[in-house]
């Protein structure tokens, strides 16, 4: 036990010592939401895999969920001394206070995931996936895949919601570019498994039997795996008469891929680790001329990689 | 002196008075001629992958969920009580059925587990009802807010997924060329009227939704009534929730059956329930949950954008309850013949 106090407190001086500039003897601090869902544990401990593979020293704290566990945890990162902070922040609101403190202490902070909500230059920049470039990535396979000419019916998330508007946007953005790509039908779905499959259950019957129709495209896996259940039970062949394409990457569309009932899904990757890190370890080096958000790619998954994505994965 | 007017409108209204069911049967035909003008193919039913295929088909076989509860939910407000809760119940029984699935019980066991889980959910609803005397709304609340949360903690904070064809069957399957929830349907209804119209459970339910006290004094054990009202509706959720959960073989506890309760109560209400109790319609009520139903599906046949949906609903809905008011419906007419007064004047 003191053998490893003292190791950190030597890693400690030595990353005062080195003008923040060599990676091996950094020290992180990172915040994170809580361990909700499947996602977020998974973007944990990539980001402590990944940590480790660099040689950082990476504090890690869960904030529960609450916000003020997640104040507290970066006040101790500023009163040790971190050469930055990186925070994937529970609220948008109450951040003007802390990141000030942290300016004063001259360490830089880094936003994953969500954003917030305060003065522009109390951070770096912004790492995360886009909402928009999803539905972009969506666009361009279907567009690719269907060589220009289709018809398209969309199963659109919750009203209002940043991740449908976005999906939408970004999908409309590159089908716009082809003027034989329209979209036929679109509803909500709720981004459920059951609301996907009514919506589709109707969209059926009111396009007679998805004629002329040569794709569907769901906002989320979970209605597109509604829509897959109702088309089959329409006696269609999704996957092979027409084209499905969603976003998120959960383990039943990828054995839907497999099995060929789908096509193609965006990830929501979790291994978003080293995108993190190179920012980071970019800016300690010196360039400072970031963008106010770093866009990190989506994955897009298809028959071609679905067996290494599953054996990465451990789906069965 | 308008007064009198009204008084004498609504005597002749009254002379003329047509059976309760017609409304919302007007409301009925109304919303499904406008899906024929809609989309022409509206009526069309052939036969796909050996089951009925076509819009009406859809409207019965996506009311299932709401029929069996609604049913269910038009008994305890006969006894002037109601369940906020059955939403959950629906979200509970399926993550039971689910992990007992995922348990390779056999599909009798799990039925009955289902079941039982609804069954106890009812009962507890009830003994806090009858037992301790709070108030209904409150008493289902709190299993309607906990509710969900037992049932993400059954799923283990996921959502589980399955094959089974038991429940495949019981859910999207077909007997002949007829879903078999259709069925399901047919028989909670018959069992339903038999005992609500061949025993005295029935009266005594309407007894004591209208005057508890009179009811217990004049010998029904008003409190063994309220439990098996609620006990009932519990066990009408817990079917829904089978049928949810087998038609997406999947169980969410978050969405299953979202906003079950209000269709349910909505239904009552349109099949000319009052929520002061005292008459159970359980063939008005399956008419109410046809309209929502007919509504939704309408909805997302007509390529509005899904920013509208509620308002549409909601717009009709209250056309629909308008129509159902003697009040509403005397003062329009009261409206009419003065206005065709003093044109001729």
């Amino acid at each position: 036990m003191n053998k490893s106090h003292l190791l950190g407190a030597v890693t400690f001086g030595l990353g005062l010592l080195a003008a923040a500039g060599s990676a091996s003897a950094l020290t992180l601090g990172f915040s994170q939401v809580g361990s909700e869902g499947d996602w977020r544990p998974a973007f944990s401990a990539d980001m402590k895999a990944e940590a480790k593979k660099r040689g950082i020293d990476l504090k890690f704290s869960d904030a529960q969920g609450k916000e003020e566990n997640q104040l507290k945890a970066v006040r101790s990162f500023i009163a040790q001394g971190v050469d930055a902070i990186i925070i994937a922040p529970v609220v948008t609101t109450g951040w003007d206070a802390v990141l000030k403190e942290a300016k004063e202490a001259k360490i830089p902070v880094f936003l994953a995931d969500r954003d917030v909500e305060s003065d522009k230059d109390l951070y770096v920049t912004r790492i995360s996936a886009d909402f928009n470039l999803e539905g972009r990535l969506a666009g361009a396979w279907l567009a690719a895949a269907a060589k220009g000419k289709c018809n398209v019916v969309e199963l659109q998330g919750t009203v209002g919601s940043a991740p449908a508007i976005e999906r939408k946007k970004g999908f409309e953005a590159v089908i716009k570019e082809f003027p034989d790509i329209k979209i036929v039908k679109s509803q909500s779905g709720d981004f459920t498994t059951a609301g996907g499959k009514e919506v589709t259950e109707s969209f059926i019957k009111a396009t007679d039997g998805f004629k002329d129709v040569c794709a569907v495209y769901a906002h989320n896996d979970n209605m597109q795996l509604g829509a897959i259940q109702a088309m089959k039970e329409a006696g269609l062949k999704p996957g092979k008469d027409y084209l499905m394409v969603s976003v998120d990457g959960v383990p039943d569309m990828f054995k839907a891929i497999k099995a060929g009932d789908a096509n193609a899904s965006v990830e929501l990757r979790s291994d978003i680790g080293k995108d993190i890190y190179n920012v980071v370890e970019a800016y300690l080096k010196g360039k400072h001329d970031f963008p106010k958000w770093v866009k990190i790619a989506s994955d897009l998954h298809t028959a071609d990689d679905v067996d290494a994505v599953m054996a990465k994965r451990g789906i069965k | 002196m308008s007064d009198i007017n009204l008084k004498k409108v609504g005597a002749a209204a009254e002379k003329r008075a047509l059976p309760a069911a017609v409304w919302p049967l007007v409301a009925l035909a109304v919303i499904l001629i406008i899906d024929v003008i809609i989309s022409p193919s509206f009526f069309s039913i052939r036969v796909v992958e050996g089951r009925l295929y076509g819009s009406l088909v859809d409207i019965l076989y996506r009311g299932t969920p709401p029929a069996l509860i609604a049913m269910g939910m038009a008994i305890v407000i006969g006894s002037r009580g109601i369940d906020l809760s059955v939403g959950s119940v629906v979200a509970m029984s399926g993550a039971v059925m689910a992990a007992l699935i995922h348990g390779d019980l056999s599909p009798v066991i799990i039925v009955f587990g289902t079941l039982g889980m609804g069954l106890i959910c009812g009962l507890w609803n009830g003994t806090l009802v009858a037992v301790l005397g709070i108030q209904p709304i409150i008493a289902t609340l709190i299993l309607m807010v906990s509710g969900r949360g037992i049932a993400l903690m059954i799923n283990g904070g996921r959502i589980p997924t399955f094959r089974s064809e038991f429940f495949e069957f019981v859910s999207t399957g077909s007997i002949w060329v007829i879903p078999t929830r259709l069925f399901l349907v047919a028989f909670v209804l018959l069992v339903l009227w038999l005992l609500l119209r061949k025993t005295a459970f029935g009266l005594f339910v309407e007894s004591v939704g209208s005057n508890t006290q009179a009811a217990r004094l004049s010998g029904i054990g008003t409190r063994v009534v309220t439990l098996s009202a609620y006990g009932i509706v519990g066990m009408c959720a817990a079917l829904a929730g089978m049928v949810i959960t087998g038609d997406t073989r999947s169980s969410d506890a978050v969405y299953a059956g979202v906003d079950s309760e209000l269709d349910a109560i909505l239904a009552v209400v349109l099949g000319g329930g009052s929520l002061n109790g005292g008459r159970i319609y359980l063939g008005t009520t399956l008419i109410g949950v046809l309209i929502i139903q007919a509504l939704t599906t309408s909805i997302l046949m007509s390529g509005l954008p899904p920013e509208y949906n509620k308002l549409v609903k909601a717009i009709v809905i209250l056309v629909v309850l308008l129509l159902q008011a003697p009040k509403f419906r005397t003062a329009v007419t009261a409206l009419f013949r003065t206005g065709k007064g003093k044109a001729k004047s």
